[in-house]
């Protein structure tokens, strides 16, 4: 199919507009900060399954505060018969900790839970993921400028390392804001949004590179939006599929990888909207020209 | 690029069909030696505990100094040289010399032969780290000491909960090392570590010591509690033995006194050392101490020679099961801590497991479907290869018997939706490609050689992702990270070898035909 989408007259537009989300993401991760799981925060959590089909949630976190836990969140997970229950107070070495929460909690409820997944985390493995976690992003987007500095001139690799750090922190605003659990799957997201968010950059860089080996006498401004629409075919089919799969995740996959596929598919839009209106305005603005690749190669 | 030698078409079929072998192996009981592989599931898939492990070397650094005291005043006894006010303190043992010896004394820690100080030409570093203020020295424990101590006490450790683990006998338990100070102990299928838990918990350091009234002993002395907390007794520090000395121990009933016991048999020195005490310290009261608190403390009736014995303590049968276990797999090193814990239970596995190959077939259905509205007969050629793909990945974790997981699960269903990208990559250049040229074969071939370096560059960056993931990554993660990094392997292979092959057989058949695709 063959496109012919004006997309540089909104270059402007859509940069301020990336502008303002990405000001307001920071901001929320200053000021609300993140919702950090047992993963990174430490404490306990616990996956409960009730027997009692209509189990009033209220009741239940009743039973739990009156456990002298500490701060007891309790919140439903998926169905009406399980819940997610999570407190700071960490299992201090006494191996009947979690036995002797079940039974007290039995004998308050009057009828039998079942825990289907006990997370307990001490404050010092905690802090360390933590500082892994933040590590591996950083080390990945350092490969990423690395790599595309390799291949392609400096102008691109700031082009795209600076579309990478839109959607990250976008999406990471984004979770600031509905305050969503931050775990290790998480992570795992944003490292594959970086991967695919660079993906679909270079895709586009390489068009563009190609095109501006090709015509020595079209404006940068104008050989950017004719790479984006030949491209742009492949861009969609791309983002479909994966979209697809993605979507198949987040509502059949089960509640656990929940987090991670809402992650990859607020990446996925970020990914594909950046490589468009991030990475290639970078371009004109750096004033890429046929001559910036000549000098490369004569080298 | 459309040229396919013969070699190179039976290869890649007998590639494929034998990494297809492999994953249907996982699916059918194939009564085959070489080749029955396995994928391991996770723990968060087949249920079962995690437990991370962290040694407290406090106490074993504390020893090392204690005893580094009084090889010192030993060793430089026969040296004669007079060390005065030692000390040991924030560790660090510190004391001083005449002003005379100083150098030698020195000369005696500093050389690099040193017996005292050992270690330099192992490592080029003193075991301690020698200061001095005038005439007098401190020596505090230098980092490769420190790593030499963590590592022997962490050898000893992992030995010792193998062992206890073992006894209990879960299934393909496995424990590693991690760092220098932590041991990894995973438990599929158990859904309750509370009774591992507790048998880790605990140092299972046992001693029998007589219990003393005058407090003027010459080893010196200290106040015990019993287990209960019920009542304090005053016994002497001095060892008669220890749980080193044993060699097996067992619970028992006591028909006569009708409780649970266990009973307990000694090594050879051990049992000499026992009747000799037992024998001069008739009447007196034995205590049996288990980490600082006191089981029992029976009154010794009669010599005790054959190097056999019982403790009775109120065990129930459970109590004198788990303690001879830990004594008959010894006593660890130093405490250990539990840092980390995660157990899921196997419905929970199973849930994860059904959801996640529910999500992988729609997803799968639903990326065919598109394709195949995209692109009719090359979107049957894309899907076809996606088919394999998902063979040759699978395959592959077999042949690696890598661990599935929950997010590894994702990692293969998001395999899906990308790798159909180079092939959509290669399929949008040939449509470009075939506005220039009429030939529809050479257009084919430009599309697939023009679209080779966006495809590998493409590919590259996620599997820079996933290569940092798998190293900085953790447990479950760790597999999201090896299926992603493999999928995108046999992605490229099959879009190279597989969707090729098929678009070369069907364009040489058809390149009369108008509009290919």
């Amino acid at each position: 199919m063959n496109y012919n989408i004006k997309f540089n007259k909104f270059y402007k537009n859509f940069n301020i507009l990336s502008s303002v989300l990405i000001i307001i993401s920071i901001l929320f991760l200053i000021f609300k900060g993140l919702n950090f799981g047992v993963d990174f925060k430490g404490g306990t959590l616990i996956e409960i399954r009730t027997t009692n089909e209509n189990i009033d949630i209220s009741k239940l976190r009743k039973s739990f505060r009156s456990l002298n836990l500490g701060d007891v969140t309790v919140k439903k997970f998926g169905n009406n018969k399980d819940f997610i229950v999570k407190f700071d107070k960490k299992n201090t070495n006494n191996p009947t900790f979690i036995n002797d929460i079940k039974t007290k909690l039995e004998k308050k409820l009057t009828y039998s839970v079942d825990f289907r997944r006990v997370e307990n985390v001490g404050p010092k493995v905690s802090s360390e993921l933590l500082q892994s976690g933040i590590i591996a992003i950083c080390l990945s987007l350092a490969a990423m400028l690395i790599y595309i500095w390799v291949r392609f001139e400096w102008q691109f690799s700031l082009g795209a390392i600076i579309a990478l750090f839109h959607d990250v922190i976008i999406t990471l605003g984004i979770f600031s804001l509905f305050s969503f659990e931050i775990n290790l799957s998480i992570v795992a997201a944003i490292l594959t949004i970086v991967g695919y968010s660079m993906n679909d950059t270079v895709v586009i860089f390489d068009r563009v590179r190609e095109n501006l080996k090709k015509y020595s006498d079209i404006k940068i401004f104008e050989l950017t939006n004719i790479s984006i629409n030949e491209t742009l075919s492949r861009t969609l089919i791309t983002s479909v599929t994966t979209l697809l799969a993605l979507f198949s995740i987040y509502f059949f996959g089960g509640q656990i990888l929940k987090g991670f596929s809402l992650a990859m598919i607020l990446g996925v839009f970020f990914g594909t909207y950046s490589s468009i209106y991030i990475a290639n305005p970078i371009l004109v603005f750096l004033k890429v020209s046929q001559r910036t690749i000549l000098k490369d190669d004569s080298n | 690029m459309l040229y396919f030698s013969k070699i190179k078409i039976i290869s890649v079929v007998i590639l494929s069909i034998l990494l297809s072998y492999f994953a249907s192996s996982n699916f059918f009981k194939f009564d085959d030696k070489y080749f029955s592989k396995n994928i391991n599931l996770g723990l968060d898939l087949q249920g079962g505990s995690y437990l991370l492990l962290e040694v407290d070397n406090k106490p074993v650094i504390i020893e090392t100094l204690q005893n580094k005291v009084i090889e010192l005043k030993k060793y430089f006894k026969d040296k004669k040289i007079i060390l005065r006010n030692i000390s040991l303190e924030n560790n660090l043992i510190s004391f001083m010399v005449d002003q005379n010896q100083l150098e030698t004394t020195i000369e005696h820690l500093d050389k690099d032969e040193s017996i005292i100080n050992p270690y330099y030409q192992q490592f080029k570093t003193h075991q301690f780290n020698i200061e001095t203020l005038k005439n007098k020295i401190n020596l505090s424990i230098s980092n490769y000491g420190l790593v030499k101590i963590k590592n022997s006490s962490l050898d000893q450790a992992l030995e010792i909960v193998r062992r206890r683990v073992d006894e209990i006998g879960t299934n393909e338990p496995n424990i590693l090392k991690r760092g220098n100070d932590r041991i990894l102990v995973e438990l599929p299928g158990l859904k309750d570590p509370g009774r591992i838990k507790s048998l880790l918990g605990k140092t299972a350091n046992l001693t029998f010591r007589f219990v003393t009234e005058n407090s003027e002993e010459t080893f010196g002395t200290e106040k015990v509690s019993f287990e209960d907390g019920s009542e304090q007794l005053i016994i002497s520090k001095r060892i008669v033995i220890s749980g080193d000395n044993l060699v097996d121990a067992q619970p028992r009933m006591d028909t006569q006194m009708n409780e649970t016991i266990v009973s307990f048999t000694l090594d050879r020195v051990g049992a000499k050392k026992f009747a000799k005490a037992t024998t001069t310290g008739v009447g007196k009261r034995l205590a049996i101490v288990l980490d600082e608190k006191i089981i029992s403390a029976p009154n010794v009736r009669e010599p005790i020679v054959g190097g056999n014995g019982q403790i009775s303590g109120g065990f129930t049968f459970q109590s004198a099961t788990d303690l001879a276990l830990l004594l008959r797999s010894g006593a660890l090193p130093a405490p250990l801590n539990i840092i980390e814990e995660r157990t899921v239970g196997p419905d929970l596995g199973q849930d994860s497991i059904n959801a996640g190959i529910f999500s992988l077939f729609i997803g799968f259905f639903l990326v065919i479907f598109y394709m195949f509205y995209k692109y009719k007969i090359f979107g049957l050629i894309a899907n076809a290869t996606l088919i394999i793909n998902l063979f040759l990945l699978i395959g592959i974790l077999t042949l690696l018997e890598a661990t599935l997981t929950l997010p590894g699960i994702a990692g293969i269903i998001l395999t899906v939706g990308m790798a159909v990208d180079a092939n959509v990559l290669i399929f949008e250049r040939i449509r470009e490609e075939t506005k220039l040229e009429k030939n529809p074969i050479i257009a084919f071939d430009s599309g697939y050689t023009k679209s080779r370096t966006t495809i590998l560059d493409a590919n590259i960056t996620t599997l820079i992702a996933a290569t940092i993931l798998f190293f900085m990554g953790s447990g479950p993660v760790k597999g999201f990270s090896i299926t992603l990094g493999i999928g995108i392997l046999s992605t490229l292979f099959s879009v190279y070898f597989i969707a090729r092959l098929l678009t070369s057989l069907y364009v040489t058949k058809n390149k009369h035909k108008e509009k290919l695709i």
